[in-house]
């Protein structure tokens, strides 16, 4: 068992106007040189009355789409794409809408030989979150998600908030992932 | 309406806490589901971000304008530490905070107090080998909000870091000591120690003060590590199958 030799920093809200830390583009993981499948992700934040949650930053961090963290501790014979970094940030906009563009990924492993589903590890953070919120998006699309060792702990009703939502007939392929933070069809969230 | 607070650390502040308003339509209501630590959450953004300038860390004068930001100068340094007392080198620090007169710059903040034209009230830099950050600021006024009548933030400085992890990802605040608005703040109270909530006000700190120039303040700041998780619940599938 792990000896816990210094207190942790306990969080607190990122407030309302935390603006400056989403420079340009910062939603936009891609350029020209990326490797993958390009995609779009679209969403809202929703509060417990389903009004959108205009003050909001979502992150996300994935791997390449050869399924490579760009990360020292991930330390597999897959190729970094130096054109990826995996990492994204976005506020949402006075509707609660925030967007990304991506690459779908690659496959991670679990334990073992069992492989993760691709996913899109996602934060949460706003006025209100004393903590900030983990959350992940799987793809409707993929052969493995309905298998995924970690979507397998939420309970069966629930793993739907965890699932995109294909957009039909978008020039990209798009997923609508909506975060809703209280309530009935409340996102699942993760203690990481 | 029960309090939930993260079971990670009691010391957390818990999701609902009704006297700050916000988190009563905010905070989940369902408890989070523990997963365990994967590839995904051992690794995270940190080390793949770059890009920083060292002007970035000077708030007094990163508004560019060649004048300086107005109001106490002052220097906000400290340690960024793993649990195990590490520091975490080339870890990322964002800080953000209103101005002397306690006013950001945002559109949406309407508080009747000028805005500073030489002060943008955003910085960033990397920790050093050592896991030390360092920035130069101006002390943050005090400000209203509509939480409560005659409600007052007490001074703060925003922080975000990164850590070498998914799971060390951290946004918090600083405060100041001896600041008579931190007992009225329910913010800073929702931390439900007084021992915690003393491990986020800064401590003055004369050595890094600068003769005729700046007060100096220093703020270290422990981050989870990726092995901190713990993985109680049974595998409903055969993940262990060999």
């Amino acid at each position: 068992m792990k000896t816990v030799a210094l207190a942790l920093t306990p969080p607190q809200t990122i407030g309302p106007f935390f603006h400056g830390l989403v420079r340009a583009r910062l939603n936009v993981l891609v350029s020209p040189q990326t490797l993958g499948d390009r995609i779009r992700i679209d969403g809202v934040v929703l509060d417990g009355k389903r009004d959108p949650v205009s003050d909001a930053m979502v992150e996300i961090w994935q791997a390449n789409a050869a399924g490579r963290y760009r990360h020292p501790a991930d330390t597999r014979e897959v190729p970094l794409d130096p054109a990826f970094t995996g990492f994204g940030r976005a506020a949402t906009d006075d509707e609660g809408r925030f967007w990304f563009e991506t690459i779908r990924p690659g496959r991670v492993p679990f334990t073992g030989r069992i492989e993760q589903a691709p996913h899109i590890n996602v934060m949460v953070f706003a006025r209100g979150l004393l903590h900030h919120l983990c959350t992940r998006l799987y793809f409707p699309d993929d052969p493995l998600t309905e298998a995924d060792p970690v979507l397998n702990l939420v309970p069966a009703s629930r793993r739907g908030t965890l699932i995109a939502a294909r957009v039909p007939s978008a020039a990209v392929p798009s997923y609508r992932f909506d975060i809703i933070l209280q309530g009935e069809g409340e996102t699942v969230f993760f203690e990481v | 309406m029960t309090l939930r607070r993260s079971k990670r650390d009691p010391e957390f502040p818990p999701y609902l806490y009704e006297a700050y308003r916000a988190t009563v339509l905010r905070s989940p209501r369902q408890p989070p589901v523990t997963i365990p630590t994967t590839l995904s959450e051992v690794t995270g953004p940190g080390p793949a971000l770059v890009g920083i300038l060292p002007e970035d860390s000077d708030l007094t004068t990163n508004m560019g304008t060649g004048q300086p930001a107005m109001g106490e100068r002052i220097i906000v340094t400290g340690r960024v530490l793993d649990e195990h007392g590490q520091g975490q080198p080339r870890t990322l620090v964002e800080i953000w905070q209103a101005n002397a007169a306690g006013r950001y710059r945002h559109r949406k903040d309407q508080h009747n107090a000028p805005l500073d034209p030489n002060f943008l009230g955003y910085g960033r830099c990397l920790t050093d080998e050592t896991g030390t950050y360092r920035f130069t600021t101006i002390r943050p006024g005090a400000y209203p909000w509509e939480n409560h009548p005659n409600a007052w933030r007490p001074s703060h400085i925003h922080f975000s870091l990164f850590g070498p992890s998914w799971t060390s990802r951290l946004v918090t605040q600083m405060y100041f000591p001896g600041d008579p608005l931190q007992p009225l703040d329910p913010i800073l109270n929702a931390i439900p120690t007084e021992a915690a909530r003393q491990r986020l006000i800064a401590r003055y700190d004369h050595t890094v003060t600068q003769p005729a120039w700046a007060l100096g303040f220093r703020f270290d700041i422990v981050l989870r590590g990726p092995e901190a998780t713990p993985f109680e619940e049974p595998e409903p599938i055969a993940a262990e199958r060999r």
